[in-house]
């Protein structure tokens, strides 16, 4: 039969669907529907909605284009049944890639199905039973969701029953719809009611052949809409007789379509292929649909009696993947999000392995990769994956217990990390990952879900007392978030260890930009198999340390090879840098004037050091690593590291008692001014003759507005405003003596000594410089007369004040030792001298600046443009080629 | 009018705010402004509060824009809704803040247009998508769970749209949608205040494609997208932000072959690097965006995250010299 052209009816669920006029039958799925499915009604009474939305599934599965759903029940709340069951649709991808139809006589309960679905749906149903004014409404409000409209043939009067009223009462409506409340006919569907047929009664006779007609009709003369109904009630005669429903429910479907009937509700598991119908129960069945003899009801009657209800087998086609091996099976689960049977399959692997961690290693990692990286390639979907983490989840929780009773120490936690999508991110599916990771591993997991802002997390991490903060995200935004929070955390003084995770995340992005505003480790976590590792070195005390050295150290180095492999675009020139450099308010400082300005020698004993030496890279040295004094009862390498300390102890009291070395200083603290990036050195408080000139350097690569290009002239008043201010510099060694000493245990074949003696000697000078340091700020200069710290506290650099060292990332500018020198006099005085390459000899010796001002900071140069460089030779009063030598490795251009 | 001017020439809409605004390296005090000296929590980065603190920097942007050759600007409106602004505690100024900005862009618009009258200008008030979504759970253990729903956010809209209307603003654009159910509840409140105020108003929809598959957020493909807002009729359909111009082109494509309404396209210039910047120059982004012209898929065409009054003016001088996409479809033709 041939129809007027109509316009496509177009839903949506996540994908869509377009109904055209070349478009086959439309199968709506009726098993959601709890007037219909006595199942189902039991599973929303009792809420359970998993198995309820295993229905869905099914349905989807077995190939229903769109779900019906219904909740209209005495004993439920339907508005919070629609509302509860369609959001938890939502969540599951496969069920709603298809459009949903709300189905109910209720309007609340429409309309809060309306409220809660993202795709163009469609209402099932209204009509004009309660006058047009109402009719118009509804369609008018529908028309506001963005949703479809299924009409019913009902009226003021009642449903009809004849081709007459169906067809008055279609009409009606349609012109109502279209002209009054405007509705796009495409979105019109009607539904001219399927009664049974074969009731016994006279007047069910025609109810088949009137819907065919009317279908027809509407299909004609009413443009552009569609045509639906509910197949199943045409064989509500035959209850418990399947073999004859289905043989009706397709020849009904068959003659409707031939009419013009586009889409229906059908149960699929009900209905036979056409073709497959015997011959003769088909002839019966169109007798009665077509009306097309006078006891064509008593004849089938008569003949379903005697057939034998073999409903065709409806073993679940959906479920052919159960037949998969083991893996396959786990793999299908999780890239389906398909929990069913996850349990079973776990417990049949962890039978099949030695320990059931192992199951959770192997095929479920395994099967999240896949989903990963089916993910990575978009061939899977975001809210998919959500739903393969939540598979994971079930699997991980049913292996738990026996994880837990393989344990031997009890169950207690090993430790407590939050897990949290920053603020103004939704993406969780990677920190979700993270979660189950982890918490298979024994770990407490507080879990902060997403969009979380700053403020919570910090605030909930010291309530929890976590051990380690997790942070995710997936857009670009929420990387200045994890430096906020970070930002945050180092400013409240909270040094939880914090892990970086998500897409846009990366090393870099951490090494530079988040680890770099906080002292307490920041560590890049790109895949969830890495975050056990991660955490269990920073949790268990004699990994920690050397651990989180070992990540800064590789973050710096990452770093600088980051910084420098920066293209020159990245960089500002050096008038923008100086432009944006550091301003310090010098208007409201006041310096404090060095109490022994001027410059001095001075010789301290071995003993006056010891306390201040950082023993931890003395290990560190041998290869031991691990926190002093901690790592002398580590359980694997305590023996050895004690082994050693009691020798450098013994050869300690050697060198202290037969005065081995000798530890010799020199610093001079005078009046200085900025001038532009220079520092002049005065020679008197007059500031008349300069002494000295230092050459700082500017950073120049590129920052984020706000941030300042640092310079160590930034660190001191400049001289225009007649400023006063101070700085120091020193060398100090405790080299001499250790290279002959050294020589003689090799001549005896005592590496281990001579090694020893120069690690020693090496920790000695180290120590005297802060030893140093810490005169200098108490007493020499005494600008912090107050400062109490231990000795970790000054491992830590928390004293004001900074010495940074020529040859150093602030300033790796090794020819200012030239100017230490020729200054402070080194040479002659404590005898010191510089290499042609400007290294120290001895080589135990420490030199550098001290800067008092509170804002200075330790920070990296960087590379540098040629424009400073230029600007740098000038001032240095050299070429621009022996310029380049010295600091080459710092030019951004060559 | 804008209908007909679309009819003849492809029309510009203007690049980011944001980006803008962040070239100002603003401090707190600027937020703040006299009036909010004393909010008790941090307003740094409330760039929609700028119109009511900083009102001078927003128009000198919108100026920026117009003079670069915007025929549409957007209101510094994005994130003026309640839910938006509670992240500052300033529930309250919503209404004032869509008001206040709408004026402040029509000031400017009226200003240019007087001085380019063959050029009308248009103020396209920027309805953002919030920063909850109402299709999906924030919980993945509770997947039934919302964190916002469809009243309250047509109540937040509702007072939006008002805001921007009663500022005088030319037509609405609903942009970045990452859940249309939000969208579909802006929609409703347009309508709302359509029915109303009795007025009509061309709204304009954008959506954005967040993942590697095409699809939005809440996982609809970009036909399904344009078909749950297919009810409404909009002036234009597009997408921006997220993707460059040429990772974002084959989605503009799938729905200019489809979509009954004009095309619009406002793509980021090119991808953040690893610090969340965007390095995409004009010239770079004006090639990418040739591919669109030459394929004459859109007829609004501007710039997001990333793009400044020098793409928007590199774009400008190129769509000069290509016509409008024509509609391909007939309705009544689809069969």
């Amino acid at each position: 039969m041939k129809f007027p052209k109509r316009r496509p009816l177009q839903l949506s669920g996540l994908e869509p669907l377009v109904i055209t006029e070349s478009t086959n039958f439309v199968n709506i799925g009726e098993r959601t529907n709890v007037t219909g499915s006595r199942k189902f009604l039991k599973l929303i009474q009792n809420e359970q909605f998993d198995e309820a939305l295993e229905i869905a599934r099914e349905q989807v599965l077995g190939g229903a284009q769109i779900i019906d759903i219904n909740m209209d029940e005495g004993m439920i709340d339907g508005v919070k049944a629609m509302t509860t069951f369609l959001n938890l649709v939502a969540a599951e991808p496969d069920i709603s890639r298809v459009p949903v139809m709300i189905d109910s006589s209720k309007w609340d309960i429409i309309e809060a199905g309306l409220k809660v679905v993202q795709g163009k749906c469609i209402v099932n149903s209204i009509s004009l039973k309660e006058g047009k004014d109402n009719f118009i409404a509804q369609a008018k409000t529908i028309k506001k969701y963005g949703a479809a409209v299924i009409v019913m043939a009902f009226d003021e009067h009642g449903q009809a029953d004849t081709l007459e009223r169906r067809i008055e009462i279609c009409k009606r409506s349609y012109e109502l719809l279209v002209q009054q409340a405007n509705f796009p006919p495409e979105d019109i569907i009607f539904d001219p009611n399927i009664f049974p047929v074969a009731t016994g009664m006279d007047e069910h006779k025609k109810n088949a052949l009137d819907f065919f007609k009317a279908t027809q009709w509407i299909r004609e003369n009413l443009p552009h809409a569609s045509v639906s109904g509910g197949v199943s009630n045409v064989s509500f005669s035959f209850r418990g007789n399947n073999a004859v429903r289905e043989a009706m429910h397709s020849s009904f479907l068959y003659h409707a379509i031939r009419h013009g009937m586009n889409m229906g509700i059908v149960n699929p598991t009900l209905l036979e292929v056409y073709d497959e119908v015997p011959k003769e129960l088909m002839t019966y069945v169109e007798d009665v649909l077509l009306n097309r003899k006078e006891d064509a009801t008593e004849r089938l009657l008569d003949y379903a009696e005697n057939l034998v209800s073999d409903s065709k087998s409806t073993k679940n086609k959906t479920d052919g993947w159960r037949e998969y091996d083991l893996k396959g099976r786990i793999n299908h689960a999780l890239i389906k999000g398909i929990d069913k049977y996850i349990v079973e399959d776990v417990e049949e692997a962890r039978l099949q392995f030695s320990r059931p961690i192992q199951v959770i290693e192997g095929p479920l990692m395994e099967g999240m990769n896949v989903v990963g990286d089916l993910f990575g390639e978009g061939k899977m979907f975001l809210p998919q994956v959500v739903k393969s983490a939540r598979v994971m989840k079930k699997a991980v929780a049913y292996l738990q217990p026996f994880i837990e009773a393989e344990k031997t120490t009890g169950t207690r936690s090993s430790g407590k990390v939050l897990m949290a999508t920053v603020k103004g991110d939704v993406h969780d599916i990677g920190k979700n990952i993270v979660s189950v990771v982890l918490a298979c591993n024994n770990y407490e997991i507080v879990d902060l879900g997403v969009m979380v802002p700053p403020e919570v997390i910090i605030k909930r991490a010291v309530e929890e007392k976590v051990d380690v903060i997790g942070l995710s995200g997936l857009i670009t935004p929420s990387l200045d978030e994890m430096v906020f929070v970070t930002q945050e955390l180092a400013r409240q003084k909270i040094s939880i260890p914090v892990l970086i995770g998500g897409a846009t995340t990366s090393k870099a992005h951490t090494a530079v930009k988040i680890a770099s505003v906080t002292n307490s480790p920041v560590i890049h976590v790109n895949d969830a198999s890495r975050a056990v590792g991660v955490v269990g070195n920073l949790l268990q005390s004699e990994k920690r340390e050397p651990y989180v050295l070992k990540i800064r150290e590789e973050y710096e180095a990452f770093k600088i090879k980051f910084l420098s492999r920066s293209t020159s675009k990245e960089y500002v020139s050096i008038d923008i840098a100086r432009s944006q450099k550091l301003k310090l308010d010098w208007e409201s400082f006041t310096p404090i004037k060095p109490k022994k300005l001027g410059f001095h020698t001075l010789e301290v004993t071995i003993e006056t050091l010891v306390p201040y030496i950082d023993w931890s890279p003395f290990f560190r040295s041998w290869d031991l690593h691990g926190k002093y004094p901690e790592l002398l009862s580590d359980t694997i390498i305590g023996t050895q590291a004690q082994n050693l300390f009691d020798d450098a102890q013994e050869m300690l009291k050697k060198i202290t008692e037969e005065k081995w070395l000798k530890a010799k200083g020199r610093y001079g603290l005078f009046p200085v001014n900025a001038d532009g990036d220079d520092i002049e050195t005065y020679s008197d408080e007059t500031r008349k003759n300069l002494s000295a000139r230092w050459v700082t350097l500017r950073q120049q690569l590129k920052k984020t507005a706000g941030q300042p290009y640092r310079a160590l002239a930034d660190y001191i008043a400049p001289k225009e405003q007649g400023y006063t201010d101070y700085m120091g510099a020193f060398c100090v060694t405790t080299g001499f003596g250790v290279e002959e000493r050294a020589k003689a245990f090799e001549k005896e074949n005592d590496d281990y000594n001579s090694i020893l003696l120069k690690a020693l000697a090496d920790r000695l000078a180290e120590a005297f410089a802060e030893y140093l340091h810490f005169k200098i700020r108490t007493d020499f200069w005494g600008y912090a007369p107050e400062e109490t710290l231990s000795n970790e506290d000054l491992i830590k650099e928390n004293y004001l004040g900074i010495r940074p060292a020529p040859g150093y990332p602030a300033c790796p500018d090794h020819l200012e030792k030239n100017t230490i020198w020729e200054l402070l006099q080194v040479e002659q005085t404590i005898g010191v001298t510089l290499t042609e390459s400007l290294a120290m000899w001895p080589a135990s010796s420490v030199s550098g600046y001290y800067f008092a001002h509170p804002e200075a900071r330790y920070f990296g140069l960087g590379k540098i443009k040629n424009d400073q460089l230029a600007s740098y030779a000038k001032r240095r009063n050299c070429s621009i080629s022996d310029a380049k030598k010295w600091l080459r490795p710092n030019l951004a251009e060559e | 009018m804008i209908e007909a001017l679309l009819k003849e020439r492809i029309l510009i809409l203007d690049g980011a705010m944001g980006t803008m605004i962040q070239k100002e390296s603003l401090e707190e005090a600027d937020f703040r402004g006299e009036r909010f000296k004393d909010h008790p929590c941090s307003l740094k980065g409330n760039n929609d509060l700028l119109s009511l603190t900083r009102p001078d920097l927003i128009k000198n942007i919108h100026r920026a824009y117009l003079e670069a050759g915007a025929d549409i600007i957007e209101t510094n409106t994005f994130s003026s809704t309640r839910v938006g602004m509670s992240d500052y505690q300033m529930e309250y100024l919503a209404y004032e803040l869509n008001h206040v900005s709408a004026q402040i862009a029509v000031e400017v618009a009226k200003e240019i247009s007087l001085k380019t009258p063959n050029k009308p200008r248009f103020v396209a008030g920027s309805i953002g998508p919030t920063n909850k979504t109402a299709s999906m759970s924030p919980d993945v253990n509770d997947p039934g769970y919302r964190a916002i729903h469809f009243d309250e956010l047509v109540d937040q809209y509702t007072e939006q749209v008002d805001g921007l209307l009663e500022g005088g603003v030319d037509l609405l654009l609903v942009e970045t949608i990452f859940d249309t159910l939000n969208a579909k509840a802006a929609l409703f409140a347009i309508e709302s205040v359509k029915e109303k105020r009795k007025c009509s108003i061309p709204v304009m929809v954008s959506g954005t494609i967040t993942d590697a598959s095409g699809r939005t957020l809440s996982g609809q493909t970009v036909e399904a997208f344009r078909i749950s807002l297919s009810h409404m009729s909009l002036l234009s359909i597009g997408f921006n932000c997220a993707l460059g111009a040429d990772q974002l082109l084959p989605y503009v494509k799938r729905l200019s072959n489809q979509s009954q309404s004009y095309i619009s396209a406002h793509p980021n210039a090119g991808l953040p690097n690893a610090f969340g910047a965007y390095d995409q120059s004009p010239e770079e982004m004006k090639t990418l965006i040739t591919s669109y012209l030459e394929q004459g898929v859109v007829n609004i065409i501007g710039g997001c995250c990333g793009t400044t009054p020098e793409h928007i003016k590199a774009i400008a001088e190129l769509a000069q010299n290509y016509p409008p996409r024509t509609f391909k479809i007939n309705l009544d033709e689809v069969s």
